[in-house]
């Protein structure tokens, strides 16, 4: 499958197909930052790097979007076509929480604490029929197995 | 202590809807009364602070009161503008800048949540274009963590929203005076889960406004004058839980309101039990809950009790939103945080009428909360 286009291409090295979450790490305390910080805000070092935190992480927090937002959210849909989704946060191994669409918009499917991974979603669709896609976190599969986007 | 500051004047344009006055026009509203509760006249004041986050430059109430040339200082802080301006004009009186000065705030805001632009906030473009960039997210978020650490039920939620109607329907001045019940609360539409519709406040407009003057020659003016002990705002740490992170650090730090009340609480000399009647920032049900325990009027999970036991009630030992907060009254940014002020003295000053705190309360509190990360305290004293 080609690369599909991207709200946030900056966000990603993909393996394969498969999106690795990226941002940045102080060179001098190790905090992580997502996404990648010109500085970090703990320790005031101007010294960056690279960091890659993986695809899996666990749900720390959740809400359902029940309404449309209003602009600059540009998902093409009115408010009779919306359909709610999911916001968490996801803890990474690192211990950092990435806030982040959820593919689940259910009450009873989401709790807290359980395993999710990385994928990819359109989250909107151009009057040509053109997806945009951004991430989210969906439930991880009991063993590990790529997910794949689209 | 020889430096303290009092207000002197108190001014409120009613919060809710009114589509025939501009928000300046209700600031306007708002001064005058001000002025007029504390028998100042527009040309004695010194210096003036003020703030609309939708409705124009507060300098431009300077076209409707009088063109005096007094140095207007506009203010823009989210949601804390209000708390900004008069930590300002305190500071301004305390410095000797001016013997009389005013803090004002009004809004005008469109209908529905606020929609904010990234790059005004230093975000990606794509955390507004995907939609993870709103208010009503980051409340519930915070909410549904904390309500999983601390033992909150929903029940406190919609206990927070019925005594925020009930109190508003005892006043005057509410948008919201219709009291409502439990189920009616409970069964609203959810708006982002656990909270639901009637658990945030709509943005509204209004106008509030203070005069303030030296605590020593405040009697010339007002005969029930009210001290600002405090008046702090402080902003985010690193790692505290804010609005529109787009993620958070692994090691959590307190939030600004934590700091703000600590440093409220040192100036004024005095503890949370000491406190009779306070504000608590109520964006939203989630938000008070988390506020009452962030400001140290109790130990994180203990609102459960208080809120069921009746403790936060007009009769209670701790009275909270005695005037139905932002939930009944609504929140127009600018104008918000000195509404607070305004029902605070309104307590102390025994003017409260039907939703009036008994036994004479003598110390208050208030606290307000806004993006990205900023909170406002003052501790006021009859």
């Amino acid at each position: 499958m080609s690369q599909p286009v991207l709200a946030c291409a900056e966000l990603f090295r993909f393996e394969d197909d498969v999106p690795q979450l990226l941002g940045s790490e102080c060179s001098d305390c190790g905090e992580t930052y997502f996404p990648a910080a010109a500085g970090c805000t703990r320790c005031l070092s101007p010294h960056m790097k690279p960091r890659e935190f993986g695809r899996r992480g666990t749900l720390w927090s959740w809400t359902i979007q029940a309404f449309l937002p209003k602009a600059p959210y540009d998902s093409g849909e009115t408010a009779d076509t919306f359909k709610p989704y999911g916001v968490g946060y996801v803890e990474m191994d690192c211990g950092l929480k990435v806030e982040s669409r959820l593919t689940v918009a259910h009450p009873e499917a989401l709790r807290i604490g359980m395993p999710l991974e990385l994928t990819l979603i359109p989250y909107r669709v151009g009057a040509d029929g053109a997806q945009t896609f951004t991430f989210a976190f969906q439930p991880a599969m009991p063993a590990e197995q790529g997910a794949e986007h689209g | 202590m020889a430096d303290d500051v009092a207000i002197i004047g108190i001014g409120l344009h009613p919060f809710g809807r009114h589509d025939s006055l501009t928000g300046r026009a209700q600031g306007a509203h708002a001064l005058r009364a001000a002025l007029k509760d504390a028998g100042v006249s527009w040309d004695a004041v010194g210096v003036a602070y003020g703030g609309s986050h939708d409705a124009g430059n507060a300098d431009a109430l300077c076209n409707d009161l009088g063109l005096t040339g007094l140095p207007f200082i506009n203010v823009a802080n989210g949601c804390a503008t209000g708390g900004s301006a008069l930590a300002s004009a305190v500071a301004a009186i305390r410095s000797g800048m001016a013997e009389i000065a005013v803090a004002v705030g009004f809004d005008k805001h469109p209908r529905g949540a606020f929609n904010p632009h990234p790059r005004d906030w230093g975000l990606p473009d794509w955390y507004g274009e995907t939609g993870l960039m709103l208010t009503t997210q980051f409340f519930a978020l915070k909410t549904r963590r904390y309500m999983h650490e601390h033992g909150i039920s929903e029940a406190s939620l919609v206990r927070v929203a019925q005594r925020a109607f009930r109190n508003g329907a005892l006043n005057p001045n509410a948008w919201r005076q219709r009291e409502m019940s439990y189920e009616e609360i409970a069964d609203s539409a959810p708006v982002n889960l656990p909270l639901r519709q009637y658990m945030f406040c709509n943005p509204a407009e209004g106008g509030a406004a203070l005069v303030l003057c030296p605590a020593s020659i405040a009697k010339r003016f007002q005969p029930k004058p009210v001290i600002v002990k405090a008046a702090v705002v402080r902003t985010r740490h690193h790692g505290s839980f804010e609005v529109f992170s787009p993620a958070l650090a692994a090691e959590q730090a307190p939030s600004p309101t934590v700091t703000a009340s600590r440093a409220a609480f040192e100036q004024a000399g005095v503890g949370p039990r000491d406190i009779d009647v306070l504000q608590i920032q109520d964006t939203d049900s989630g938000s008070e809950i988390i506020h009452i325990a962030e400001n140290g009027f109790c130990e994180h999970g203990a609102q459960e009790l208080l809120l069921r036991s009746g403790d936060t009630e007009i009769g209670g030992r701790l009275p909270i939103n005695t005037d139905g907060g932002c939930l009944a009254n609504g929140e127009p940014i600018g104008a918000s945080g000195l509404r607070q002020v305004i029902e605070i003295c309104t307590q102390l000053r025994q003017e409260a009428g039907r939703r009036q705190v008994p036994g004479h309360p003598r110390l208050g509190y208030t606290h307000v909360y806004g993006a990205p990360g900023v909170s406002g305290v003052t501790i006021l004293q009859r």
